[in-house]
């Protein structure tokens, strides 16, 4: 893929690609470190249908959403010769009774035989947490394990 | 102390109509500087109401200004900016040049104003506002387009095109001969690479001079800096405003960008000044006999704006949709015509039509250059239906 970065005098940086579809989809990063999404015109490629000020938490999440399903297709793939396991991505719900808490409290593997392989968190991957790795809200849980396991743990972290 | 009130009163009544003046401008999407410079007319010599007093404090805001717009206009871009910029739009900035400089110089000529004047008119047609520019590109969303980079890298030229240019027009605003002139043009020339190569080699240490990690420091070692070369550049008979404006170029990286923060609004309060200040010492009277060159000059340097956008905009393969947008977006004349044009009349080697005429120039290309902007994409696609519609009824 290929980047096209674009110096703004005086402003900052362009930095966009060109979709299959022939979009042009970026960022413009002020010198003042805001940021927009870009998305450019089908009629007419040179301008752009919209420029969103994003803050930097909408940008993490929204990274999070691109990034998470990459993770879990990566990791289908990985698990698609043994029958019966499954992968998924299960959110943190902001106030819910798992953000501040850590993947100990939620007990996961005891009670649904679910592993927490990663946990995507501002557009990164924080890989094996460990049982005091303490969730945050809008954190994306990256889990294996059996199609009912998976179901019953979404089910645990949602109450609350 | 009775006088002190009544000059506060005074200053105070000032600032806050600016303020008025400003919002409403912002409000109606044009930029607020034909509205200080009408309320500068509307003050002075022969305006409605003259005002007494404060002259003193006015007259050195009104310099402030000058040097502070000059400073940030150096701050703006870095030098590595302004080398790459060189490098790649050398082309269309010349086109920009050539086109927009030569229709204020025949008109100067036409009217007999002489060598000189033709230099200052030229200047005053040629450089666009890169104040106005930026904000109505920031405000439409048109950050993100094709054609900005093209639209900005002319910006630069400019910038850099006037780091040569205010040099030689100070010297002979001066009255130098022709010889003179020449040397002075050399002089302008080594300095000015002189200090871009001091601002790519050694910016850091000339950033490190008046860098400071306590905010108050910084804003008074950078103003002080700013001042001192102003002071010392106009004591050598080169403007106070070259000065600063080659500080500004030789400050770099973050210590630029968080003077620009800084300085900012202390820049848009003296400019404002400055603006008023250039109202008031221009007589409405004079204005009338010379608003048909202004207008003629202006319906022709809008074109000849357009089609520098046009052209900037084709060589780096922009649609024609992009190209009229990169084009629209250059028209707008403003706070740098009104410095050159105050220069000018500064010095008094010109004529005294040229005040009126840059007043007259400025004020109607800062209210109509936004505009242009916003309405030739909508004006462009509208032509290309009627168009498409006569072709299809005539094959019908």
């Amino acid at each position: 893929m290929h980047v096209e970065v674009t110096p703004l005098p005086g402003i900052g940086t362009r930095q966009d690609f060109q979709t299959r579809s022939g979009r042009r989809i970026g960022i413009v990063s002020y010198r003042d470190g805001r940021h927009e999404l870009i998305v450019s015109k089908t009629d007419d490629p040179d301008a752009c249908v919209a420029s969103i000020a994003l803050t930097p938490e909408e940008i993490s999440t929204l990274a999070n959403l691109l990034g998470a399903p990459q993770l879990v297709n990566h990791l289908e793939r990985q698990h698609a010769e043994v029958s019966g396991i499954s992968t998924a991505q299960l959110p943190i719900t902001p106030g819910s009774r798992f953000d501040g808490g850590t993947l100990g409290d939620t007990e996961l593997r005891t009670r649904t035989g679910v592993s927490v392989v990663a946990v995507m968190r501002a557009a990164a991957a924080h890989p094996s947490p460990t049982p005091d790795f303490r969730f945050a809200g809008g954190d994306l849980l990256v889990v294996v394990g059996t199609p009912d396991g998976i179901s019953r743990a979404a089910e645990r972290l949602d109450r609350g | 102390m009775h006088n002190i009130a009544l000059s506060l009163i005074e200053l105070g009544a000032v600032f806050f109509g600016l303020g008025l003046l400003g919002r409403l401008a912002w409000k109606i999407g044009i930029s607020p500087i034909p509205l200080y410079l009408i309320g500068g007319l509307a003050f002075g010599h022969g305006g409605v109401l003259p005002l007494d007093g404060i002259e003193g404090f006015t007259e050195l805001s009104a310099e402030l200004g000058v040097v502070l717009l000059l400073l940030l206009l150096g701050l703006e871009y870095s030098a590595a900016e302004l080398v790459t910029g060189l490098r790649r739009s050398w082309s269309a900035g010349l086109i920009d040049l050539v086109l927009n400089a030569l229709p204020g110089a025949v008109v100067a000529l036409m009217l007999g104003w002489g060598p000189v004047g033709a230099l200052v008119m030229a200047g005053v047609t040629y450089i666009s506002s890169s104040g106005i520019v930026a904000k109505v590109l920031g405000d439409l969303g048109r950050l993100g387009n094709r054609e900005t980079p093209v639209i900005l890298s002319v910006l630069v030229f400019e910038d850099l095109a006037m780091a040569v240019y205010l040099p030689i027009l100070t010297a002979l605003l001066a009255g130098v001969s022709f010889v003179g002139g020449l040397t002075t043009v050399g002089i302008a020339l080594v300095t000015v690479t002189v200090v871009l190569v001091v601002a790519l080699r050694f910016g850091r240490f000339v950033s490190a001079l008046v860098d400071s990690p306590e905010p108050e420091v910084f804003l008074l070692r950078v103003l002080g800096a700013a001042l001192l070369v102003a002071g010392v550049a106009s004591q050598l008979q080169v403007s106070a405003a070259v000065g600063a404006f080659l500080l500004g170029i030789a400050i770099s990286g973050s210590t630029a960008e968080n003077a620009t923060r800084m300085l900012e609004p202390l820049r848009d309060l003296f400019a404002a000044v400055f603006f008023v200040v250039f109202g008031l010492n221009t007589d409405p009277k004079a204005i009338p006999p010379v608003l048909g060159v202004a207008i003629a000059l202006a319906l022709v340097t809008t074109a000849t704006k357009m089609l520098t956008g046009w052209f900037a905009a084709k060589l780096q393969g922009i649609a024609r949709l992009g190209r009229l947008r990169a084009g629209a977006a250059l028209v707008a004349r403003g706070e740098f015509s009104i410095v050159i044009a105050g220069l000018a009349v500064a010095s008094g080697a010109v004529d005294q039509g040229l005040a009126p005429l840059a007043t007259a120039y400025v004020l109607l290309m800062a209210v109509f250059g936004p505009v242009a902007a916003r309405v030739v994409e909508p004006m462009a696609r509208w032509a290309w239906s009627l168009r498409q519609r006569r072709l299809a009824g005539a094959e019908s």
